[in-house]
């Protein structure tokens, strides 16, 4: 039944939305085609002022990604963290998800599909990747294309915010599953 | 970001190099620049989209009603931009777009937002209180519900997927509240941003700040 609620709410929350915003620009009598047209013309512009930026930090976590630092980083925290129920499987996502989205989410796919949906190691990895966003994407992102380069606390405030998020979701599932 | 980008390289290759995997490191520099190319292409045809409604929003109002719902919390997070800067309807659309789990929205709007902080700030390369704030909560990522997860979870035949809903907006409601929390204490103890050259003759010539 709530599951049922929820798919319908994920569906409809975007063309509601997009009524809204029309219907309610209509009643106002602003030109629709005219300015969506004009707004919709910086969408090439930011995307290609953004390609520096990604280029610099993509490829510098491709390469971090394949020099097997991060299997490295795991093998050293596997002992401390199998005190907390976490198992190694689920390391290599608690590194990649401030690095890359795609990464973190085809990581949890694996450990989903050979652990098996009963699994406390599924669940905590679901809870660490729902819980995320991948912040040097964003970072990279939303400050390339206003042509920040010195981040000040930025970058800091929003891994740890991250590091506190996966200490919250080995408490909660810990508590929970 | 000048020592990240140089750790983030030498120590890639130096490990790869202890791990015997210079090749792979070595590629993941072309495919690293091709992604990044992928991944601004593809984002062009969304954020024209998202850019265009954004503009209808704007120009019919919808933004500044929303701005004034969420001001009381607004005014105390960025206490340093006008209260009633176009930024801060951006920000509150950002957040929405968030939160129901539109990522393909979330990040034009969210740049747009940017480009509205950009505008109030005094150096414009590096990044305004303000700024960091946004940032810091959007890398945190509330959201409602993590549909991408539980498509995952029902694939492999869970149960009852809907039951990390609740340990996952918790969790996310943490790491939510931290950033800002870790934002404001940055604020306070970091080094002010100086007015930059550019900018000052930029507002001698009476041209925007």
């Amino acid at each position: 039944m709530f599951h049922q609620i929820m798919n319908i709410i994920s569906l409809w929350t975007l063309p509601l939305i997009l009524i809204l915003i029309l219907t309610l620009g209509l009643v106002k009598k602003v030109p629709l085609y005219e300015v969506f047209t004009d707004g919709a013309k910086e969408g090439f512009k930011v995307a290609v002022n953004i390609i520096p930026y990604l280029v610099a930090i993509i490829v510098g976590i491709s390469m971090f990604r394949a020099s097997g630092i991060i299997e490295a980083i795991g093998q050293l925290l596997t002992p401390l963290l199998s005190h907390f129920n976490v198992s190694a499987d689920v390391i290599p996502i608690m590194i990649v998800r401030s690095l890359s989205g795609s990464a973190a989410l085809g990581v949890f796919s694996d450990i989903a599909h050979n652990s098996g949906p009963d699994a406390y190691t599924t669940k905590l990895a679901a809870v660490m990747v729902g819980s995320s966003e991948t912040t040097f994407y964003i970072l990279a992102v939303y400050f390339g294309a206003v042509g920040i380069s010195k981040f000040r606390y930025a970058l800091i405030a929003g891994l740890l915010a991250d590091f506190i998020g996966i200490v919250a979701a080995i408490l909660v599932c810990n508590y929970m599953f | 970001m000048n020592y990240i980008f140089y750790i983030l390289i030498t120590i890639s290759i130096i490990a790869g190099v202890v791990n015997g995997k210079l090749p792979d490191v070595v590629n993941a520099i072309l495919t690293g620049a091709e992604l990044s190319v992928k991944v601004a292409f593809s984002l062009i045809g969304i954020m024209a989209f998202w850019l265009g409604m954004m503009k209808i929003a704007k120009k019919c109002g919808l933004i500044k009603i929303i701005a004034k719902i969420i001001k009381p919390i607004t005014k105390r997070l960025f206490n340093e931009i006008p209260e009633d800067s176009p930024a801060i309807g951006d920000i509150a659309m950002s957040f929405s777009a968030n939160a129901l789990g539109l990522a393909n929205a979330a990040t034009p709007i969210g740049i747009k937002a940017m480009e509205e902080l950009q505008k109030q700030n005094i150096d414009k390369k590096s990044a305004s209180n303000a700024m960091c704030m946004f940032l810091a909560m959007s890398t945190a990522g509330f959201q409602l519900i993590p549909a991408t997860v539980i498509s995952v979870l029902i694939s492999i035949g869970y149960k009852n997927p809907t039951e990390i809903i609740a340990p996952t907006l918790l969790v996310t409601t943490i790491a939510f509240l931290s950033a800002i929390t870790i934002a404001k204490i940055f604020q306070k103890i970091w080094a002010p941003q100086k007015e930059t050259i550019y900018n000052n003759e930029k507002y001698n010539q009476g041209g925007e700040i």
